[in-house]
């Protein structure tokens, strides 16, 4: 009985930690360069974002539920194809259900629907974590990325649809000056490119938080180098 | 003729380079772009990959999965268009698999460049892009050759020049935070804001 208590005690502290890990610490997109695609061309209206964001989550969970249920039986030179095939049902079943539910929202996807499949995250934690580990392990693992990429999505849809059309949700928040209010919208934030500069700035403000994080150098400033002493900098104005 | 595919190919290079202005296959686009070496190397990869897999679907779209596709088969009113993800990434992943095994029996030298990548491609998503982009354009079997090898070709630049841009970068004072991936992202941006100059060209 105490063998069984301990180890639910165990377990318990491991799925916290699949669940909380990802959100900042190891987040996909800021940290592991996973799921990136989606996340530019779908973010400057927060009503998409979100209906991408339950998406993926869903898909990520029940991949890596299903891929770990059968990982033992897997051979792994077709393990590739094996896994495609399980996340490519799972998103097939997704898009029908977009579109018999919420068709507006599922022509404004287009293909990002479809490219849920190829989206790395789903294939990242499938690989890394859903092949070695138990069936609820993975599929908490897979919920706490798929929250952890919907935390980044929200951030970056939020601050594109505020600034950059005044509204959220649709809903206006900043009266825009064509409206007879007061906010001149920052075009500039409507266009897709925008967003890879706003996940810039996201990943700088999380790295200055988590030191750990900062990358290192690939090289060593000789020890009888000429280069002026950069610390020692002053501006000259 | 030609005309109309120098313009086909000149679209999918420039106007909607499939990197910098679709955003597709940004994954691998961002975390190999550190060496020209490397990066060279999966652009290389990604075009034969496209040359091969976008013609091929343009074909299993056009006689099996489209509506009244089957009737050379004899058989009337079907639609098999649900089946559309599922089959590409089947074609890709299987086509990926059969070059691998091919290079490494016959071209051993390319399979030695190439081969770390190759497994990368699958879940590439510049490649499935490309597929259901042929197929949103409607694009016969020749212009989808031509299609195909425009999108991997694109994609190939794009990475070559992130590349080129962060190798000048490594010796630069860069805020620590900063550094590595963030400054990359910012890189992608302005990169992408050059590319929708093209936007405005029609040919």
């Amino acid at each position: 009985m105490q063998i069984y208590l301990e180890s639910l005690t165990m377990s318990l502290k491991q799925y916290q930690e699949v669940i909380i890990n990802p959100l900042i610490k190891e987040n996909p997109i800021t940290l592991q360069i996973l799921g990136i695609c989606s996340a530019l061309a779908v973010t400057n209206n927060l009503s998409v974002t979100l209906v991408m964001c339950v998406a993926v989550t869903s898909v990520v969970s029940f991949s890596n539920l299903f891929i770990s249920l059968i990982r033992n039986y897997i051979p792994s030179s077709i393990r590739i194809i094996v896994q495609m095939t399980i996340i490519a049902s799972l998103v097939i079943v997704v898009d029908e259900l977009l579109k018999a539910y919420d068709y507006e929202t599922s022509k404004k996807l287009s293909v990002f629907v479809g490219l849920i499949i190829t989206n790395c995250i789903v294939m990242g934690r499938a690989e890394a974590f859903a092949m070695k580990q138990k069936p609820l392990v993975s599929f908490f693992d897979g919920l706490g990325n798929g929250i952890g990429y919907s935390i980044i999505l929200i951030g970056v849809a939020f601050i594109r649809e505020l600034f950059g059309a005044g509204t959220l949700f649709g809903y206006e928040i900043l009266p825009l000056v064509s409206n007879g209010g007061w906010y001149m919208g920052n075009n500039l934030l409507l266009l897709p490119p925008s967003s890879f500069i706003i996940i810039g700035l996201f990943i700088w403000l999380i790295r200055s938080l988590q030191k750990d994080q900062i990358e290192e150098d690939d090289f060593e400033v000789s020890k009888h180098s000429t280069m002026p002493d950069l610390s020692k900098r002053e501006l000259n104005v | 003729m030609f005309e109309h595919y120098l313009n086909i190919f000149i679209t999918t290079v420039f106007i909607e380079n499939i990197a910098l202005s679709l955003f597709l296959g940004m994954c691998t686009f961002i975390a190999i772009s550190k060496k020209i070496d490397a990066a060279f190397g999966l652009g290389v990869a990604v075009i034969v990959v496209c040359v091969l897999t976008v013609p091929l679907n343009n074909l299993i779209y056009n006689y099996i999965l489209r509506e009244d596709a089957l009737t050379w088969l004899g058989i009337e009113g079907t639609n098999l268009e649900f089946v559309e993800l599922i089959s590409y990434i089947g074609v890709i992943a299987a086509s990926v698999q059969i070059l691998e095994m091919f290079l490494d029996k016959y071209v051993p030298a390319l399979y030695n460049a190439l081969g770390q990548f190759l497994p990368l491609i699958t879940v590439n998503c510049a490649i499935l892009g490309a597929s259901l982009f042929m197929v949103e354009k409607d694009l016969l079997f020749t212009e989808s050759i031509v299609y195909g090898f425009g999108a991997g070709f694109g994609w190939a630049l794009a990475i070559v020049v992130l590349a080129g841009i962060r190798e000048k970068l490594k010796y630069s004072d860069i805020p620590e935070g900063l550094k590595g991936l963030g400054t990359t992202f910012i890189i992608v941006g302005l990169m992408s804001f050059g590319f929708m100059s093209f936007g405005g060209i029609s040919l």
